[in-house]
């Protein structure tokens, strides 16, 4: 009889095999072409009154084994890309195809196979692990759902991912309650809770912004091994650049909604294009004995309302460079600065454009 | 005795309007040019505060001793759980129901506030001469109350201020922390996370403070408001006498405003040290741990982490409280270091025994 975590294993070949022949085209796990997700707001419940746009207009691409981390301040839309690709939010234009199929219009049990095959790390281990059940109970869940009858076998898989996230002995973990582990464990739980079910796409929202300085590497030296020994891909999402850089090749910055700069790491570090970029760099410290010295240069207002956001570049209003006439009246396309790096700035208008966005942006 | 009172009052409002007037002259500038004034301002003699658990007593800060001179910021690193919060409450009193055990010295200018009595030290000290901005300051304000009325409240409850002249008051106090005066009117939820931490600065300056405990004052933010929140306090510090306690678990931001580094470990603080000598080569293996721990832009190194987990704080280890996870220990460390001096700095180790210069 074949075991029931094998049988998901031989789910997740069955499910590889139809995108192998796809994988000829593009190899990606994912790719998603211009996505848009917006928000309806209402007035008192009924009135139309405009749209959030929460993420308009972004292409990624991803393969397996690959790690990408897309960085950007709050309300930037990067958690609601992230919903998106796991489907708790519907796209309102463009596609996302995983895994070989357009998961756009998915039903719930297609909804629940596209689950089994992405991990979710939340942002907050506290809040996101049940503080009722024990670690096993919560381990053993997604199980359950996924039809792994056999209790001797579920508390296996518990155990030997367990001893993958480094929570050894087992023993001293399976019977504790969140409570009584310290944050940095709480999150090895979420961890192994994500990897349970052999995901090819590990999605991490903020995985350490919560924890402790001396802890959060420790967790991103974690995430990177699981993610070699298991060829993953990974996206990673976050505010901190300077954790970025040991842990993804190569990074997408978003700003109100869109991509603006795309980057391997070291040449978005060294070769920053848009502005933007520029001024997040800038406010990220290093401990230095210097810093004290002068003021960290920050452009000016806030980050746009994504109700109405500014015509042209969304970054104009607040960018020094700007180019009038143009940056405020027509969004830039994305121009292409070789090496894989690309932006999308009036600054790099010389440059060939990778794509177009059509017409004045509403 | 009440006429005394409004006399101090008047006093004290005069200083509060000179001070906020002169933040609103703020100049661009990082540090302060020609004489400053370096005097004692607060000096904290073994101080400590114990909790009372089902388990026993929480030892949070436990014998915590440092000095801090006027116009100096001072920041307190240390791992969730070190008791960094504890200690800020510990300075302005604000206990919870829970003390096990309160005691030791918080020196103010030559008086001791532990001396005094609750009410006094409400009248006297609390947001007098010391103020805070909370953990979390941008959830703490109150969701039902307008951001003015709260900013105001102060010199109306310390100073018996007429409502009018505090809000007008306040009014200064947003300007010059950078927030629209219109915005006196709004309530909390109105106003976005970096508005709000301006709001709760704008509330610890009002009273014109000495001192100013920031904990954990930008944790919550985006980069870009964090950068904003320390241009802010680097310009008011270097235009006002204030002094900043800033506790916080981010030494790369710290790095912005410290002059000064204090490291807290398991209830006590095991170095203090000045802030160029802290942030190229720390003294205590722990602090060096710490400094090692931090992920940096621009340079290529790869962090380390520190293995194993803080002590409990119910039943901390005796001796060396860092000792189990310190690649460094040998057998004096089985016993309690002392303290060795090195001018100012300090340092609670006994891999320095014998090579202090006092």
């Amino acid at each position: 009889m074949m075991m029931q975590t094998e049988y998901i294993e031989e789910l997740h070949k069955d499910d590889a095999l139809p995108s192998e022949t796809k994988d000829a085209d593009d190899g990606f796990v994912l790719n998603i072409d211009n996505l848009k997700v917006y928000f309806e707001l209402r007035k008192r419940a009924f009135q139309h009154a405009g749209f959030v746009r929460a993420v308009d207009g972004v292409d990624l691409q991803l393969k397996r084994g690959e790690t990408i981390a897309i960085v950007g301040e709050s309300g930037c839309g990067k958690t609601s890309l992230m919903k998106t690709i796991l489907r708790i939010n519907k796209p309102t234009g463009g596609t996302i195809q995983f895994d070989g199929e357009i998961i756009n219009d998915f039903k719930k049990n297609e909804l629940k196979d596209l689950r089994l095959k992405i991990g979710y790390v939340q942002q907050d281990p506290y809040g996101a692990l049940a503080p009722f059940m024990d670690v096993q109970t919560i381990l053993e869940e997604p199980l359950k759902i996924n039809g792994v009858t056999d209790r001797e076998e579920r508390i296996q898989r518990v155990r030997q991912v367990l001893e993958e996230v480094r929570m050894t002995p087992v023993d001293d973990f399976l019977r504790k309650f969140p409570h009584q582990l310290s944050g940095g464990q709480q999150q090895r739980v979420v961890i192994a809770r994500a990897m349970i079910l052999n995901p090819i796409l590990l999605v991490a929202d903020e995985p350490v912004s919560m924890l402790d300085a001396s802890v959060r590497v420790e967790i991103l030296k974690l995430l990177r091994a699981l993610q070699e020994e298991h060829n993953l891909a990974v996206i990673y999402i976050t505010h901190d650049l300077a954790t970025v850089r040991y842990f993804s090749e190569y990074i997408f910055v978003m700003y109100a909604g869109q991509v603006i700069e795309k980057a391997p790491e070291a040449q978005l570090i060294n070769e920053t294009a848009h502005p933007y970029t520029h001024a997040l760099l800038a406010a990220t410290s290093d401990p230095d004995p210097k810093n004290v010295d002068e003021f960290q240069e920050v452009p000016a207002g806030e980050p746009p309302s994504l109700v109405t956001p500014p015509a042209g570049c969304r970054f104009h209003p607040r960018c020094e460079k700007i180019i009038q006439g143009l940056c405020d009246i027509e969004r830039p396309p994305e121009f292409d600065l070789g090496n894989r790096h690309s932006v999308a700035c009036w600054l790099f208008k010389d440059r060939p454009a990778l794509r177009e966005y059509s017409g004045v942006s509403e | 005795m009440a006429k005394d009172k409004s006399y101090m009052h008047k006093e004290a409002i005069e200083a509060a309007k000179e001070k906020a007037l002169l933040m609103s002259k703020m100049t661009d500038t990082t540090h302060k040019t020609g004489d400053v004034r370096h005097d004692l301002l607060l000096s904290i003699k073994d101080l400590r505060l114990h909790f009372e658990t089902i388990r026993g007593p929480v030892q949070a800060v436990d014998g915590v001793n440092f000095d801090l001179v006027t116009n100096k910021a001072v920041v307190v690193v240390g791992e969730s759980g070190c008791g960094k919060s504890s200690l800020a409450k510990a300075v302005l009193r604000l206990l919870p129901r829970n003390v096990a055990h309160y005691s030791g010295q918080v020196v103010l200018r030559d008086e001791d506030t532990m001396a005094l009595s609750d009410e006094e030290y409400r009248e006297r000290v609390r947001w007098v001469r010391m103020s805070m901005v909370p953990q979390a300051a941008m959830n703490s304000l109150n969701p039902v109350l307008r951001v003015g009325d709260q900013v105001a409240e102060p010199m109306i409850v310390h100073f018996g201020m007429k409502k009018e002249d505090a809000m007008q008051q306040a009014a200064l106090m947003f300007r010059n922390v950078g927030v629209p005066v219109d915005f006196l009117t709004r309530y909390p939820f109105e106003l976005s996370g970096g508005m709000r931490q301006r709001v709760a600065i704008a509330m610890s300056l009002i009273t014109g403070p000495d001192l100013v405990i920031l904990d954990e004052p930008t944790s919550a933010l985006d980069v870009l408001t964090q950068a904003n929140i320390f241009n802010l306090l680097k310009r008011i510090k270097a235009n006002l006498d204030t002094s900043f306690i800033l506790i916080t678990h981010d030494i790369s931001t710290s790095s912005e405003l410290a002059d000064i580094v204090a490291v807290m470990y398991a209830g006590q603080i095991v170095e203090v040290c000045e802030s160029h000598r802290f942030f190229t080569v720390p003294r205590h293996p722990y602090s060096a741990k710490l400094m090692a721990s931090v992920p940096r832009l621009r340079e290529r190194e790869e962090p380390e982490f520190i293995l194993g987990t803080p002590p409990s704080l119910i039943n901390p280890p005796t001796g060396c409280r860092f000792k189990d996870r310190c690649e460094k220990r040998f057998e004096k460390c089985e016993q309690e270091p002392p303290t060795y001096r090195f001018g100012d700095d300090s340092v609670k180790c006994w891999l320095y025994e014998g090579k202090s210069e006092e």
